[in-house]
């Protein structure tokens, strides 16, 4: 899927004719506006069917509901026409679709008393505030350049985030929080970008050191380790992050930086070798961790038998429930608002949302939904292969990883593919520091994209070595 | 770098396949196991999701459903719960459902096809159909009498229609209430330990599901043998039966509880219920005449549903002549619930046809149309009309001039036939009393009505436990009953 769309368009030249064919270049805000009409109606239509599946009528709010997202959708749609017109279309259409999807999810699940209180308007609030963010990115960062002038201040900051939420009390087990004047923060998720944009910077400035620098690995040739100078800052600011991070117990966004920092150092470098590193990193950071943490260990011992705790007469655990809901959605699913997944219990909003869409929405309806987030993850990949710049690149691929794995993560804990790792799936699930951070991560690609596809070259800002680099 | 980043592409897209693989294994090739594991609620929930169909007697509803407000929308409640909890059973989110609840479970739930008034379309909407409503056969009248008759006394009755095998009564004693198993919960699960500990198991279904050793009722049986194969033509004829009667191969001599039995003629044998005469009888007539007999009257069969399955009453088939003599008058391996003893009295009321036994006249959908309607049903020809005949003079002389009596309504006729079984180790424990009876209505030829009572733990003085004493009395009950009635819509 996302490999075939990857790989489609050819980057543009900057040796495009300047002039007048420029200038009527097809922007395609046009068939943008038209997705999203049909984002936002898919959307009314499901918070519709929830009405109708529960009470028999649609409910009284689903013209506000519409309205709403339909306004925000107009708004961020706006900001795209004014700040980034050549922009990929699809970004935005499948984000307001999924956070609309998401919306609608956690709406039906407000349904049920035994999950609590109401999550649907408060995630109605931080959707706004995500667009909201996704508005002043796009209109006030003018060139996605200018982000790695800030690579040091971004790892700062992020290692500050990091580390913050370890003076707050633990919530179900990992400090990973921080609350304050009732709000409460997950600063983790802010540090994906902020990693992000570092680990882009850093990687393009010294993509030639960390390339070709260093000594052999068993004297073979493609394994190169580079020269302890130019990689130490590097692993240093990766193991900080991985570090407190296993501190704080938060093992799903812990295995997202250690993958993404894979990912952009093999795009950065070229080398396999870091592939091999990686993994062995990986493995035997895995034995280690879920040897001496029994939070791990129990995750793991749910992973590999996830009916055992039925035997020994406990009642089903959460990943028991969660397949128990995946598997009666069978082929169609039960239909909106008329599954059991609120069985799941704690989470069923966040870490477990996909599991009603699993039920309630079958495998059809979660077919759907994986192919946007692969279209979403392959228009981020496509952006990436257009840009000129290997900052704008490597920033692409991180953030388009970034989605990718999340996904990958929080559908395979919740179906028993791998161990569950408490995480947030990207738009869907219930959480404002989440869905900010989705919409931060979609305002840079649309940057990107537009920088990408913008007709007139901008030979100042693509200097010659960079080309010749290419 | 290009390549590099199509390489992290593709790394990505086989991520989200081997996710979208696993989605398969899980929602398809799984989905069956994990919707059988018994620990996921979503049966439960989606049985309860509306309110269970009711069950019906004489066309008032004994069952209703509350709504609960929690995860299991709705509970089953019942209406004199334990006078009917022999028919309905028990519908418990926990522990299941049993008896009508059970057998009709899917009719009552919804989720029985026939109910659909369009086909297939609840299958495309996958909406269930209301659960439909059981009309039961069961006269209410009928029903009461005999549970205040057996007044707690362990015991069981069974009335039968024997022009139709309607089942009018069917009781059990002691009873439990059906609704404090419905929910689930603790109170559910105590309730549950405590009626398995009872020693008197008042959740056993004793009409249809205890078998007991029928004693002299099965005279009866071991009578019509006779009559059909001609071994007795003439009732008042005398027999050369010795008194006492030592059973062959044996030594053991078996002796009547009264006198007058010596070389009686069987009219008198029968209304005086003698053993030596009826266990001699059994012994010349030789172990295939009255197994095939028993059997035509409806033991050994093991497929009778009324729909809940009945246990199987049993004559055993291979016998020597001193097990058949004892078979004979109801001891040995012989053993019959008092539903099959009713069939018996039932099928000689009726002209030697015995009729099916039934429980569910009809089933309609939640919105009144009937989806089934049970037609009366010829089990077996079990006598000839003449052997009836007979059979009816020997049964109603029980009544008028035997051990009977207690079973007498004025103005009706009333056949009968009282047993005292002996059981337990060496016979001694509280031998049971039986009473097996038909009524014919004044001016009718056939029975409207017959019966058969067990009384388990006749509290009384020993010499006075007698089918006639404890258990006719209550088989008089349920006849007036039924008699006092009108007549049911067929």
């Amino acid at each position: 899927m996302s490999a075939t769309s990857a790989t489609a368009p050819p980057p543009r030249r900057p040796a495009e004719p300047r002039g007048p064919a420029a200038t009527r270049r097809a922007d395609r805000r046009g068939v943008e506006l038209c997705l999203l009409v049909a984002a936002v109606g898919i959307c009314v239509y499901g918070y519709a069917e929830v009405g109708l599946a529960r009470t028999g009528a649609v409910p009284k709010d689903a013209a506000a509901y519409g309205g709403g997202l339909g306004g925000l959708a107009l708004l961020a749609h706006a900001a795209v026409r004014a700040g980034a017109r050549y922009a990929d279309p699809l970004l935005l259409p499948i984000a307001v679709l999924l956070n609309g999807l998401g919306l609608v999810l956690i709406y039906r699940l407000d349904l049920e008393p035994s999950l609590g209180p109401r999550a649907a308007p408060a995630q109605l609030v931080w959707s706004g505030t995500g667009v909201g963010l996704f508005i002043v990115t796009v209109l006030a960062l003018r060139d996605h350049r200018v982000l790695a002038r800030y690579a040091y201040v971004s790892v700062t900051a992020a290692l500050v985030l990091l580390v913050a939420p370890i003076a707050f009390p633990s919530v179900n087990g990992a400090r990973i929080w921080i609350r304050a004047a009732g709000f409460s923060i997950q600063p983790g998720e802010f540090a994906k970008v902020l990693l992000a944009v570092f680990f882009a910077g850093y990687l393009s400035a010294n993509r030639a050191a960390l390339a070709y620098a260093g000594r052999r690995v068993l004297g073979i040739d493609r394994l190169q380790l580079p020269t302890g100078r130019v990689l130490g800052p590097v692993l240093a600011v990766w193991l900080a992050s991985v570090g407190v991070l296993v501190l704080e117990r938060d093992l799903g966004t812990s295995l997202l930086f250690f993958c993404l920092f894979v990912v952009m150092l093999y795009v950065a470098t070229g080398r396999t070798g870091w592939i091999a590193v990686g993994l062995l990193l990986a493995a035997g950071g895995a034995a280690a961790v879920s040897a001496n943490e029994p939070h791990v260990h129990q995750r793991v011992q749910d992973w590999l038998h996830p009916f055992a705790s039925i035997a020994a007469g406990d009642g089903p655990s959460q990943i028991a429930q969660s397949l128990f809901a995946f598997g009666s959605g069978g082929a169609l699913g039960a239909g909106l608002g008329q599954g059991s997944s609120a069985l799941i219990g704690f989470a069923a909003k966040s870490d477990f949302v996909l599991a009603t869409a699993g039920e309630e929405l079958g495998l059809a309806g979660l077919c759907g939904l994986l192919g946007l987030y692969a279209l979403l993850v392959a228009r981020g990949f496509a952006a990436a292969l257009a840009t000129r710049d290997p900052f704008g690149r490597l920033l692409a691929v991180g953030l388009a990883s970034i989605l990718a794995l999340q996904v990958f993560v929080i559908t395979g804990g919740v179906m028993d593919l791998i161990p569950m790792t408490g995480m947030a799936m990207p738009f869907l699930a219930q959480g404002g520091s989440s869905v900010v951070t989705n919409w931060l991560i979609v305002a840079v690609l649309i940057r990107i994209s537009d920088r990408a596809r913008r007709p007139e070259p901008a030979p100042a800002a693509v200097p010659a070595a960079e080309r010749a680099a290419r | 770098m290009n390549r590099c980043v199509r390489h992290a592409a593709a790394f990505c897209a086989l991520l989200l396949l081997a996710v979208l693989a696993n989605a398969v294994r899980v929602q398809l090739v799984q989905a069956g196991r994990l919707a059988a594991n018994p620990a996921d609620r979503r049966a439960d929930i989606a049985l309860y999701r509306q309110p269970r169909g009711n069950i019906l007697v004489a066309g008032r509803p004994v069952t209703s459903s509350r709504a609960t407000g929690g995860q299991l929308r709705y509970v089953r409640s019942y209406r004199d719960g334990p006078l009917y909890a022999p028919v309905t059973g028990f519908a418990s989110q926990i522990y299941g459902a049993s008896l009508l609840e059970g057998t009709e479970g899917a009719l009552l739930d919804g989720s029985d096809p026939a109910l659909d008034e369009q086909p297939l379309w609840p299958e495309i909407t996958r909406a269930r159909q209301r659960g439909g409503d059981v009309h039961t056969t069961i006269d209410p009248a009928a029903q009461q009498a005999a549970f205040t008759g057996l007044a707690g006394r362990r015991g069981a009755v069974a009335a039968l229609d024997p022009a139709t095998g309607r089942i009018l009564a069917l009781v059990s004693s002691p009873s439990y209430d059906p609704g404090r198993l419905a929910g689930a919960g603790p109170s559910v699960t105590a309730t549950w330990k405590q009626l398995n500990a009872d020693p008197a198991q008042p959740m056993l279904d004793r009409a249809i599901r205890q078998t007991y050793p029928p004693g002299s009722t099965f005279k009866v049986v071991t009578a019509a043998a006779a009559l059909e194969s001609g071994e007795v033509t003439d009732l008042r004829a005398r027999t050369a039966s010795p008194d006492p009667y030592t059973l062959p191969g044996t030594t053991v001599r078996l002796t009547n509880e009264g006198a007058g039995c010596r070389n009686a003629s069987m009219f008198d044998a029968f209304r005086y219920s003698c053993n030596t005469v009826f266990a001699k009888l059994g012994a010349d007539l030789g172990d295939q005449a009255v197994v095939a007999q028993a059997e035509r009257f409806g033991f050994d069969d093991t497929r009778l549903r009324i729909p809940p399955a009945v246990a199987v009453s049993t004559v055993d088939r291979w016998m020597s002549p001193d097990q058949v003599a004892l078979s004979s008058i109801g001891q040995f391996d012989t053993t019959a619930t008092p539903l099959q003893m009713a069939m018996v009295a039932a099928a000689v009321g009726n002209g030697g046809r015995l009729m099916a036994p039934y429980l569910v006249d009809e089933v309609t959908s939640h919105g009144g149309t009937t989806v089934s309607r049970t037609r009366p049903r010829l089990l077996h020809q079990a006598v000839s009309a003449r052997t009836a005949a007979l059979l009816q003079e020997l049964m109603e002389a029980v009544v008028t001039r035997g051990t009977g009596g207690n079973a007498a309504i004025p103005g009706v006729v009333v056949g009968g036939k009282t047993g005292t079984a002996q059981h337990g180790p060496a016979n001694k424990g509280t031998p049971y009393a039986w009473f097996v009876s038909y009524a014919k209505p004044p001016g009718a030829d056939r029975a409207s009505v017959a019966v058969a009572v067990v009384v388990e733990d006749a509290a009384a003085v020993r010499a006075d436990i007698s089918g006639g004493g404890n258990a006719a009395p209550i088989a008089r009950a349920v006849m007036r009953a039924v008699l006092a009635a009108p007549p049911p819509a067929p």
